[in-house]
């Protein structure tokens, strides 16, 4: 490793980068990360990639490997488009919550840059993802990738088998539920195949063994429902199919009656992948505030050992800058809230809090203002929180101010916004609630469940929208989702909106008013 | 230590499979769009890259999402200056809540680009082209590797020994690197020293010799006998194997008998003529006659897209195409098409005149010409069962008796077009014309 520093103790000097740079690069920084921040990491996988090979990730939902389908060519298309015609650059970096981590570099990179998206990436956002509970507790990250192959290459198959139609019939489908096909608040079942039957054959065994005849004397739970007639029979077949369920994809996987095994599998997979991509959604200023947070704090600190050039520190800070450019409301740039601007100021606030607390941050947070050890209350957060709870216990009053954050308040009938808040005493907790809640993709999304079917009579699946705040559902796709919705189930769907206070009925709709 | 893995030599075109798989979905939609810029461009940008606007049907992926201008909802926004609690704001626009935070801009107006294989594609769908002749129209020139001097990269399979030795001789006598007889000359010396007996200043002598062996062999293995820099490679240049020069004369009658649809089948026409010719010869120009009862040379859109009244007397088109080649295109030097479109109306007196003229000047001079008739869809099958037809119908088919590269069909559909140019592809490859 031919070695051009021209000041000793330089990790690297020049824009060009090497392999030899890069894993220099990365082990001063893994050092420092694990030493000062005490970061905890999957091992990491760095990997070069060109320009269009970055688009390739872009479109196919940013996985190195991924089944093939129409609309990941028409999102390429897009990004194509807008990055030729220069309206939007690519990332400097990927990274694939996986074990072993992969980090995408972009070849253009200069090594100054690189650095910075190693740290950013290698070690902010893997420490997210090893560490936070949601990914803990949701994702698998030492099997994604391989899954991901099973799925590539059981679609190839597939497509092989019954007709590239066919498959892409049921992936539309799917596609339009994903949203619909998350478990947002049971876990998903985990057991696999195997272990399940193990356990069903142990509790047998157990039954047989623990068999008592006095047992069968007993009035049957079923009879003293009976006598509740219809409403009672009702409530047993939603027990029964374990309704309502808010998961679709994983309703109509289990219950369809009109598809195949192969489709239940695709089916399947789409449900596994919008699975594994709900933790992302959910934590996306905490992700990347945590490897904005991580990123500049490890570059100033080897900016201040000596170990990076004044050049480099400058370009890096140019970067950095971009990247958390927040424009005002009224700004013609503005396009909402920039996650890693929002992530980093939160994530710094809390550092200074712990050292340098003022009378107010003593007062809204007792536990950490003065708490002296920062790294250990950061450490917390990120394993603890998502978004929405992040947000709702940690934005201070003096950050809201620094923000100048108010909230508008937007009836539909209205003709005006009203300001209901700003940032004064008696705004700043609606403001956190407001920006909390905003965060909370499980309310921000429509809520829409699975409420009957009755599969011995005419097998109409109904679907329950419970409409929150006045917000319906927009027409033209709502009508052509409950299309794809019939075409998975084989039989008539229906979808009724009910207001979530009241629950008065707003509208509803069936497929069989909607035309082919 | 991490894992480096170098991709940017993976394969490339990982979306490739996506994006076949969107043109196809959205084929109808392409199709369209891809024939409307045939019909308003011009013929020789068929052949080349088309950017086309988004299909709009069959490619939305629909979801259930909330009706933005329905329910209350709450904006939370950064960078208050002047307002206070209680502040009403009239909405821009009509009240759709246009400040949505993640608003996207409409994708509407996007247009991606097709390329050269996927607009040939599409515009030759309904043309019913047999694939062996797709295949041949879709593929760029051939190329011919030809020597072009050396260059020092190369593939090994591409080493010029002799050049490489050259500079590897060259090299050995600039750097003094020692030659094998010098170190068997002081092999030779040392040996028959040690043979004899001798004393000190012997000793002395093969210690030296020794030393200067030592020296010699230190700098032949420092100065190698072949370097990496005197390695030359055979270079060899891509050229394109040399074509010919081809005219291809459109004649056209523009009198009011036709009509929209007369002309865009007439276009296809041409167009697909243009890329056969273009396939076949490195140079092609295109020569545009339109006649009513006079003829003249135009461009390509007044052809197309201007009107002219008169009446029809197709002679006066054969007239002027003589004339022309004439002029420009002396037949020595220049392969001669032609292809003529009309509805069939001429006068009578004037079919005669045509016969003449084809058969005593202009079949000698082309290499090929091409009549079609355009006509009615109600009406074909009755022209196709009977050899009667219009009066240049029935003169030109005299023609077509005598000269085999007279070519004559009735069009009434797309699909027509294709069979005129069946003979032209039976005689591949080009009979190059005696002077």
């Amino acid at each position: 490793m031919a070695r051009q520093a021209n000041k000793p103790g330089l990790l690297f000097s020049g824009s060009d980068w090497d392999f030899g740079k890069l894993s220099r690069a990365y082990e001063a920084i893994e050092a420092l990360a694990i030493e000062e921040l005490h970061l905890d990491i999957y091992p990491v996988q760095m990997e070069i990639i060109s320009s269009q090979q970055m688009l390739d990730a872009y479109s196919s939902v940013g996985m190195p490997l991924m089944y093939r389908h129409w609309s990941f060519g028409k999102h390429f298309l897009y990004e194509d488009l807008l990055y030729r015609k220069g309206g939007r650059g690519l990332a400097y970096e990927l990274v694939i919550n996986s074990n072993p981590c992969i980090v995408y570099l972009m070849e253009e990179n200069t090594m100054a840059l690189q650095a910075l998206v190693t740290a950013h990436a290698a070690l902010g956002h893997n420490h997210f993802f090893k560490n936070n509970h949601l990914f803990r507790q949701w994702t698998d990250a030492g099997a994604i990738l391989s899954y991901l192959e099973f799925a590539k290459s059981y679609i190839t198959r597939c497509e092989e088998r019954h007709g590239l139609a066919a498959v892409e019939a049921v992936l539309d489908a799917a596609h339009a539920l994903m949203e619909q096909g998350v478990f947002r608040y049971r876990r998903p079942p985990k057991l696999s195949s195997e272990r399940q039957r193990e356990g069903l054959r142990e509790r047998l065994e157990y039954e047989e063994r623990s068999y008592n005849d006095l047992w069968r004397t007993l009035p049957s739970a079923q009879e003293s429902k009976k006598a509740d007639g219809v409403d009672g029979r009702i409530a047993e077949r939603k027990k029964s199919l374990n309704l309502p369920e808010e998961n679709l994809l994983y309703f109509l996987e289990k219950n369809s009656l009109v598809l195949e095994p192969w489709q239940r599998e695709i089916v399947r997979i789409v449900r596994i992948i919008a699975q594994y991509f709900y933790p992302q959604r959910q934590t996306q200023v905490m992700n990347e505030g945590c490897a904005t947070f991580v990123h500049y704090t490890l570059m100033n600190m080897l900016f201040d050992r000596g170990q990076i050039s004044e050049g480099a520190m400058l370009e890096i800070l140019r970067n950095h800058s971009n990247v958390i450019f927040q424009p005002a409301f009224d700004d013609p740039r503005f396009s909402g809230i920039n996650p890693y601007a929002l992530g980093l100021d939160m994530m710094q606030d809390i550092q200074r809090m712990s050292t340098k607390p003022t009378a107010e941050d003593r007062d809204w947070f007792p536990d950490i203002a003065g708490h002296g050890n920062w790294r250990e209350v950061l450490l917390e957060a990120w394993a603890n929180h998502r978004d929405e709870s992040f947000i709702r216990q940690y934005l201070s009053p003096s950050l809201i101010r620094k923000w100048r954050l108010f909230v508008l308040a937007d009836g539909a009938d209205e003709p005006h916004f009203e300001v209901t808040s700003i940032h004064n005493e008696r705004g700043y907790d609606k403001i956190r609630a407001a920006l909390a809640n905003s965060y909370d993709i499980g309310a921000k999304r429509p809520d829409i469940q699975v409420i009957d079917v009755d599969l011995l009579g005419d097998r109409q699946l109904r679907l329950q929208h419970r409409v929150k705040d006045g917000i319906v559902l927009d027409e033209g796709s709502r009508d052509s989702t409950l299309r794809h919705v019939r075409n998975l189930w084989g039989y008539e769907v229906s979808l009724v909106a009910v207001d979530a206070q009241t629950g008065a009925v707003i509208h509803e709709r069936s497929t069989s008013q909607i035309a082919e | 230590m991490p894992i480096f893995i170098d991709r940017r030599l993976n394969p490339k075109d990982k979306s490739l499979g996506n994006r076949q798989r969107f043109l196809r979905r959205a084929r109808e939609e392409l199709k369209r769009s891809i024939r409307d810029q045939i019909r308003s461009g011009r013929i020789a940008d068929v052949d080349t890259e088309h950017a086309v606007p988004m299909p709009e049907r069959g490619t939305t992926e629909p979801s259930f999402n909330d009706n933005k201008a329905s329910g209350n909802r709450q904006h939370i926004l950064p960078g208050n200056k002047h307002f206070s609690p209680g502040d009403l704001i009239s909405k821009p626009g009509q009240g759709s809540g246009a400040r949505a935070p993640g608003d996207k801009a409409s994708e509407d107006d996007f247009r991606f680009v097709l390329s050269r294989e996927e607009v040939l594609e599409l515009f030759f769908e309904d043309l019913e082209l047999p694939d062996l002749v797709k295949l041949n129209l879709k593929e760029i020139h051939a190329f011919k590797p030809r020597r072009a001097g050396f260059a020092a990269t190369g593939s090994p399979t591409n080493i010029s020994v002799g050049r490489t030795m050259r500079n590897s001789h060259g090299r050995r006598i600039a750097l003094r690197r020692p030659k094998q007889q010098e170190l068997d000359a002081i092999l030779q010396e040392i040996a028959t020293l040690e043979s004899e007996p001798g004393g000190a200043a012997t000793r002395q002598r093969i210690a030296t010799l020794r030393e200067e062996l030592e020296r010699l062999e230190r700098r032949r293995r420092r100065i190698a006998f072949v370097d990496p820099v005197d390695i030359r490679f055979n270079r060899f240049d891509a050229r394109p194997i040399p074509n010919a020069n081809a005219v291809m004369f459109c004649l056209m009658d523009v009198s009011g008998s036709m009509g929209e649809r007369e002309k865009d089948l007439a276009k296809r026409f041409f167009v697909l003529l243009h890329l056969f010719l273009k396939r076949r010869y490195e140079r092609t120009e295109i020569v545009f006659i339109r006649h009513t009862h006079e003829a003249h040379e135009v461009d390509e859109d007044t052809f197309f897209y201007n009107t002219q009244s008169g009446g029809t007397i197709v002679s006066t088109a054969l007239d002027e195409m003589h004339r022309i080649i004439e002029q420009r295109y002396p037949a020595a030097e220049w392969n001669i098409y032609a292809a003529q479109a009309s509805d069939g109306d001429n006068f009578a007196a004037d079919s005669e005149r045509c016969i003449k003229f084809l058969d005593g000047k202009l079949m000698r001079l082309c290499q090929y010409f091409a009549y079609v008739e355009i006509i009615d869809e109600r009406e074909a099958h009755i022209f196709r069962a009977t050899e009667n037809g219009t009066s240049l119908w029935r003169a030109y088919s005299t023609v077509e008796l005598k000269w085999p590269n007279f070519q004559m069909s009735r069009i009434a559909t797309p699909a027509d077009i294709y069979p005129v140019f069946r003979r032209l592809f039976a005689r591949q490859p080009a009979v190059r014309k005696s002077a």
